[in-house]
Order: C-alpha cells, then structure tokens, then sequence
C-alpha cells in the first residue's frame, strides 16, 4: 500500500528521462510533418474550394454575358427587320409615287398634244371652211351679181345672217 | 482501423501464445497431484475468461504452498502494484533488468531474476534476497522495494533506477508511438495534398481531436501552435498507457496508475504553465485587481496554493482512476477465489459465470474510460496553458 502511494524514485527518472526524449523526438519526426501536412491539407482544400467559387462566379456571370449578348443579337436582328421592312415599303411607296407622277405627266403630255393637235385642227378647219366659204362666196356672188338686185336682196340677206349669227 | 486492431490483436497473441505453452510445461511439473482437481476446475473456466486467468492460476500455486486464507486486498494491490517483473499468468513472469546505484560502491545492473526466497516465491510475497553482481552488496526486495545492507547488516543508502514494469511498459508504449507516429508522419510526406490512408488515416481523428477540439478552441488558435506538441504526446501517452494495461495476459501493467509516472506528466504541466504565464497570469495572482486589500491576505495565498493544487489534483485524478479500473476487475476475480475457497470449486464456477459478465461490462467501461482519462487529462492542462497565457480583456 506504501509502495503504491509513494511515487518511486526509478520510475519518475525514467518517466521524466523517456518521456522528455520522446516528446522531443516526436515533435521532430512526426507532430512537425503530420501537423504541417494537415494544415497544407487544410489550405489547399480551403483554396480548392475558393477557386471552385470563384469558377461559378465566373460561369455565371459568362453566361449572363451570354444572355445578354443573345438579347442584344436578337434586338439588333429585329431592329434590322423592321428597318429592312421599311425599306422596302419606302422603296414600294416611292416607286408607286414616281409611276403616278410619271403616268400623270404622260397623261399631261397627251392632253397638251391633243389639246395643241385639237386647235390646230379646229384653226385649219377654220381656215379651210373660211377657204370655201370664200369660194363659195365667190362662185354665188359671181352668179348671183350678174343681176344687180340680186346683190342687194343678198347683201341685205348676208348683213341680216352675220349680225344675227 | 479495424485492420490495426486485428493486428494489434494478432501481435498480443504471437505474444502470448509461447507463454501460455510454458505456462502449461510448468504447471504440470509444479502442481501438486492433491490439488489437481480443484486447478483444473479453475482451469477449464479460464477458457471462457480469459482476462483474469492470470490472477487465478497465479494465486493456485500461492494457496497450495502456504494454506494461507485469500486475502483479496493484497491480492489486488499486488497487481496494481508496481513490479521488478512482467508476471504474466502462473509462475510465469519475465525478469526486468535492475539498475542500483550503491553510494559508495558503485553501479550494480542485474536482471530481477537474480531475487531469490526462502520459499521460491516471486515478488511481493514475503523478501527476497540478491547479492550486487559488482558491488557485493546484499539486497532484499519486499512490498516497500528495494533495500540493500552491507556484511555488516549496516544498512546503505542506494538509488534505484531499475526497470520496473511501469517503466517497461512506458518504454514500450513510447517506442510504438515514435515508429507509428514516424510511419503516419513518413505517409503524409509520400502523398502530400492527399486523403490519409492506412495508420495516418486511423491516427489523424485523434490527432485533429487534440489539435481542433481541445488545443485550438481552449487555447486559442494563435497562441496553441506551440503546446499542441506537448498536448498530443501527453494524449497519445495516456491512450496508450491506458490500453495496454487493458491487454489480458500482456502482465497486467498499470502505468498510468502508478503514481511515479503521472507525477511526472503532473510536473511537466506545471512547468509548461509556470514557464509561459505572462503578466497578466501572474499579475492576477499576486495581486487580484479589484479585490479589497484585506480579502487579497485571504486571496492570494489560496491562488499560490492554487498553482500546486491543479496539477497534483490532475495527477491523483489519473492516477486513482486507471487504478480503480484495475481494482474493480480484479474484486470481481476475487469473488471467484473467495467464493471457491468458501463454497468449493461449484461457487467458484458459479459465481465465476456471473463475475465473467461483470468483468466483460467493466472492460467495454474501461476501454472507454482509457480515452476519456486521457481526453480529461490533456483538456485540463490546455485549460491550464490557455489561462497562462490569457490576453487581458477588461
């Protein structure tokens, strides 16, 4: 029972002496590498883990680029095709227009021509109708004043018909 | 893991095994025919319980020679006891080199099996006698240790640094640990960055334990680089101490309940804690601030007191406990020799069913009470490092 409770002076030599050394030792040998491995370990993970973040950020923030430069793509390509759609219509317009003009001044033209191609008509026909009233003053007057009554009832006659005419 | 258990298993066994078949060589030549019948009863009940064995084929012999009544209390506290001997089961015990330092003469080293009784009786039971290899002195060894007298029967003072079996098996448990810890250590640096495997990957939860659930959150991440160390040494020390003295037939050793040792463990944190406490540790111990003058006459002496108390508590608290462990066991091998010696070799196998069941409870309690005693000592002197090297924060 004294043994028991009286620590020996053989055993807190060795006890002292052994486990001083060995806590030497380990510290060299293997808390140092163990403890620096766990720690690397720790870190890399911690990193590992880090730059997967920071991948998905940049995942997700490429294909909001993406989106974005597909909304943009698609707005253009609508804004082409209406301004195309324009276009054409102002193309159509236009062309409908200038034909319009164009048939208008033809139809002018013609109009003037035949206006120009109608007075010219009437003035020859005038002319032509004068011509031959003249001669057929002529030959009647030539008959008719053989006799000098005559060309008094047809004086008086011709005076009456023009101011009446 | 459960491969290194099995190996651990596999190597207590190859242990073991050549022991046991000299135990049956000896026994059959030692054993007196009278007896026979009631040995062999014990015998075919060591089959089934293995643990303890030892303790009955040891006390067979013991009985026989002297007829003395069974004393459990000696019994016990002889194998709780520290021993110049590995004694594993019958008459079967390894000598352990004894080293003495006569003053005056000399060095003496010779193996404990040079201790001869005057009835043939092995340590603890009555003196036994040796005479110095180089010295010549006569030394007697008895329940106190180790005593040494010259021709005169004067009585010389001497120190005694033999290896007893605590420190034997101290030995042994720091040994494995270096290869261990050295294989974990060499297998991290063969495969940096990777997963553990193999030993590394059964030792690194216990190692994070101690770094991540006890160094860092009680000392403080900055501040517990420099304890960790100590902190998992001491941690793997105690486990291990703790196992073997759970290992049947391995001897029955009791390190960590052998005052000697947890002395030293005790002693080691109190440097550590004296060595690094800063002002602000020693400034609140001298002189409390805020406590009135005549309170701090009171105060004071009880911090100082204190500073002795918490590491000696530290050390009885192992130390009573892993014995405690071992007392608890061996009371329940008693009950077999004390119900046997009372009610013959029926109580004994009666009784014996029901201690078996006791002893296997005991032993799962005990296997955890290993990592608890050694997590509970490697808390409280991170508890005693942290409040050394506290910062102020009023």
């Amino acid at each position: 029972m004294g043994a028991l409770l009286t620590p020996a002076f053989g055993t807190v030599f060795w006890a002292t002496v052994a486990f001083l050394t060995v806590l030497f030792i380990l510290r060299k040998i293997a808390w140092g590498p163990i403890l620096k491995a766990l720690s690397d370990r720790e870190e890399s993970i911690a990193n590992s883990l880090r730059e997967a973040e920071k991948a998905r950020e940049e995942m997700a923030s490429l294909n909001s680029d993406n989106e974005r430069l597909l909304q943009e793509a698609r707005a253009k390509r609508d804004a082409m095709l209406k301004e195309s759609k324009e276009i054409a219509e102002k193309i159509v317009s236009d062309a409908k227009a200038d034909a319009r003009d164009v048939a208008a001044k033809e139809i002018e033209s013609a109009r003037q021509a035949i206006e120009t191609e109608r007075k010219a008509a009437v003035a020859e026909l005038k002319a032509e109708v004068a011509k031959l009233s003249v001669e057929i003053a002529e030959r009647l007057l030539k008959e008719e004043l053989a006799d000098s009554d005559k060309q008094k009832n047809l004086v008086d006659k011709l005076i009456n018909e023009s101011t009446l005419s | 893991m459960i491969r290194h258990i099995a190996r651990l298993i596999i190597v207590a066994l190859v242990f073991a095994a050549p022991l046991a078949a000299i135990s049956q060589h000896e026994s059959h030549g030692d054993e007196h025919h009278g007896e026979q019948v009631q040995s062999d009863a014990h015998n075919s009940k060591h089959q089934e319980e293995n643990n303890d064995s030892h303790e009955v084929a040891h006390e067979d012999p013991h009985g026989e020679h002297h007829e003395e009544k069974f004393v459990a209390g000696d019994f016990i506290m002889h194998h709780i006891a520290d021993a110049n001997e590995i004694h594993f089961f019958g008459d079967v015990s390894a000598p352990l080199p004894m080293i003495i330092y006569v003053e005056g003469r000399g060095l003496d080293v010779f193996m404990s099996s040079a201790f001869h009784g005057e009835h043939g009786g092995h340590g603890g039971h009555g003196p036994t006698h040796a005479t110095g290899p180089s010295t010549g002195v006569e030394y007697t060894k008895d329940e106190n240790g180790v005593s040494a007298h010259d021709e005169h029967g004067e009585v010389l003072s001497i120190w005694d640094i033999s290896i007893t079996k605590s420190v034997f098996g101290m030995l042994l448990i720091l040994t494995l640990l270096i290869f261990m810890l050295r294989a974990a250590a060499k297998s991290y640096s063969r495969r940096p960055g990777k997963a553990p495997t193999g030993l590394a990957n059964f030792l690194e939860p216990l190692v994070l334990f101690v770094r991540d659930d006890i160094a860092y959150p009680i000392i403080g991440k900055g501040k517990a680089d420099k304890f960790v160390p100590f902190l998992l040494t001491t941690f793997f020390f105690i486990v291990g101490c703790n196992l073997l003295g759970l290992i049947p037939f391995a001897g029955g050793f009791n390190i960590t309940g052998t005052l000697g040792v947890t002395i030293v463990l005790a002693t080691l944190v109190f440097v550590i804690t004296t060595i690094n406490g800063n002002k602000h540790y020693w400034g609140h111990l001298v002189w409390p601030p805020g406590v009135p003058n005549l309170v701090k006459l009171i105060v004071v002496p009880i911090e100082i007191f204190g500073i002795f108390l918490k590491p000696t508590v530290l050390m009885i608290r192992l130390t009573a406990n892993m014995s405690a462990g071992h007392i608890i066991i061996l009371s329940f091998v008693s009950l077999i020799f004390i119900f046997n010696n009372s009610y013959g070799a029926a109580g004994g196998i009666g009784i014996g069913v029901f201690s078996t069941l006791f002893m296997i409870f005991m032993y799962f309690l005990e296997l955890l009470v290993a990592f608890l005693q050694a997590y509970v000592f490697t808390l409280l002197a991170a508890i005693y490092f942290s409040e050394a090297t506290q910062e102020p924060h009023h």
